[in-house]
């Protein structure tokens, strides 16, 4: 019974997202557009193609990718539950038989197809135009790539909850999230931070969910991951606890 | 006929601001119960913790025989709500949201489009919400509250914004929905609204019910002046409408005359006055008062700050 109603709700919310002016173009084929433009940059070319390829081509790259295909999808699930909220729809939504927990579910789910959606098409023009050669299990990447931005849709709903106006969504989630990029270890190791930065570091989902998809992506068993994969789900459990605390409906 | 809806001794603050104090009123099966007042009265506050999305801080409220707080998805499964301005999904197509409020609930839905030609929407069905004009996007909440077929219909402020003429097509919707046996609440601060519609109203004002009764007995109880405006030549007029029993001014400006009194038979009065008078007349004119008057005496302001 609520599942058919989250199925319903679920399909709607993507084609709603889709039929927006920037929604399929604006998540799914821009990144893929920058990717390809990338990849006519000789020099990039060049090394990816030489043995001697940087690690960071090759793997970093790859995940730091990941990592704002999903600080994107966290970025629009804050808008468009901070739209909703101020729309009323949210409020709507509510006074129906409807469990609140499926109705933010649903929109975890949206969030997580076109997460995958991306992902895939990224990875279709990579191998077009990146004959890498390496042997990335994509199945396993795209798993760690869901399960990292499903810990990351968890802060998403905690700054959904303390936004105050649609209008701040986008800015607030982007100054809250980005710099968590740079504490996570794609760009420089965790380790090698100062001592406060890293103990910051420390409790961000991001310095778990860097190791786990480079790990992956290096073809490392997921049992080299368990400690990350948990901290991850701890996260999910602990953010959305307080959310349901937190959260406004209108 | 018994009562749907029993709301008893019910308070709700928010911070320092006392929104609704201790109101207390029941509404019967079958009826279309108004609560009007201001903006700010406590209406949307009174509904919307009739309908559980608000949990009120003392009181008790039975709706159907459920706690709205405790039962709340037994309770929605079983009325129709239309919140006031509320939105959908800018692109959500019309039959797209029927389709999903339809799925919603247990009981059998009414066929989602059956509802969307009673309300006129047939042709609109593939359209945006964001594309819809007011009259629609409020004529497609109706659908959408009435989709389960639900005991009680809960409507707030439901043709605020509108233009006269689909206020009139709405308000016909509305006595159709009393005529399927269904049991109507509503809010509203137009008074002609409450007046044509309601079967019974409450005036609410500063979250505390002022008054509960049908519109045209709170206009006898509160209001019991009648007016006649009438034009005449007759130069004995005036004194003759000053013997008329219960009148109790009349004052002319020209050939006009303004004749006040208490009670329905003021009216009868100033006719039999005139026929047996032979007084020959150029306009005549009722001036009859009506819940906007009751408003006015009873708070001291007009319903439109």
């Amino acid at each position: 019974m609520m599942l058919r109603g989250l199925w319903k709700l679920t399909w709607i919310e993507i084609k709603v997202f889709l039929r927006e002016p920037m929604g399929a173009f604006g998540t799914i084929v821009f990144p893929a557009l920058i990717f390809l433009g990338l990849s006519r940059v000789p020099s990039l070319r060049l090394a990816t193609t030489s043995p001697g390829a940087s690690s960071y081509i090759l793997v970093a790259l790859p995940v730091l990718v990941s990592l704002l295909i999903a600080i994107s999808a966290v970025l629009s699930l804050v808008t468009i539950i901070s739209i909703y909220r101020e729309g009323g729809i949210l409020k709507r939504l509510r006074a129906t038989p409807l469990r609140p927990q499926t109705i933010l579910t649903a929109h975890v789910i949206v969030k997580l197809i076109l997460t995958a959606a991306t992902l895939a098409l990224l990875v279709a023009a990579g191998k077009r135009y990146y004959p890498i050669g390496v042997h990335v299990p994509l199945l396993s990447f795209t798993m760690a790539l869901l399960i990292s931005t499903w810990s990351i849709l968890s802060i998403g709903f905690l700054i959904a909850s303390i936004v105050p106006t649609a209008r701040f969504a986008q800015p607030i989630g982007a100054i809250i999230l980005y710099p968590m990029i740079g504490l996570s270890g794609v760009f420089v190791r965790v380790e090698s931070l100062p001592p406060v930065l890293h103990g910051v570091a420390r409790v961000l989902p991001f310095t778990y969910a860097v190791p786990l998809l480079q790990g992956i992506w290096n073809g490392e068993a997921w049992s080299a991951h368990v400690g990350d994969v948990a901290v991850l789900v701890v996260v999910f459990v602990v953010c959305t606890a307080v959310s349901a605390k937190v959260f406004r409906w209108e | 006929m018994g009562s749907v809806i029993q709301v008893s001794g019910v308070r709700k603050t928010y911070g320092a601001m006392v929104a609704v104090d201790e109101v207390s009123f029941e509404v019967n099966d079958g009826e279309i119960f108004g609560l009007i007042g201001p903006n700010g009265a406590g209406k949307t506050t009174t509904m919307e913790c009739i309908e559980g999305l608000r949990r009120p801080d003392r009181g008790t409220i039975s709706v159907l025989g459920l706690d709205p707080f405790r039962d709340v998805y037994k309770l929605q499964d079983r009325i129709g709500v239309q919140l006031q301005q509320a939105q959908l999904q800018k692109r959500i197509k019309v039959w797209e949201a029927v389709d999903l409020w339809a799925s919603l609930y247990k009981k059998k839905a009414v066929e989602g489009k059956v509802l969307l030609e009673q309300l006129g929407l047939t042709d609109k069905r593939d359209a945006w919400f964001m594309n819809l004009s007011g009259g629609q996007k409020q004529r497609l909440f109706i659908a959408l509250a009435l989709i389960n077929d639900p005991e009680v219909v809960f409507l707030d402020e439901l043709t605020t914004g509108l233009d006269p003429q689909s206020r009139r097509a709405i308000w016909d919707l509305v006595r159709g929905i009393r005529e399927r046996g269904k049991t109507v609440f509503l809010t509203t601060h137009l008074m002609e609204e409450a007046e044509r519609l309601c079967d019974r109203v409450a005036i609410i004002e500063h979250g505390r019910i002022i008054d509960i009764d049908k519109p045209e007995r709170l206009v006898d109880r509160h209001c019991p002046e009648r007016s006649v405006v009438l034009a005449t030549d007759d130069p004995n007029a005036e004194e003759r409408f000053r013997a008329i029993p219960r009148v109790e001014t009349v004052t002319r400006a020209e050939l006009r005359y303004t004749i006040r009194g208490r009670g329905d038979d003021l009216v009868t009065e100033v006719i039999r006055c005139l026929s047996e008078n032979r007084i020959r007349v150029t306009d005549f004119r009722t001036i009859l008062p009506n819940l906007e008057d009751v408003f006015l005496k009873l708070t001291g302001h007009s319903i439109r700050e």
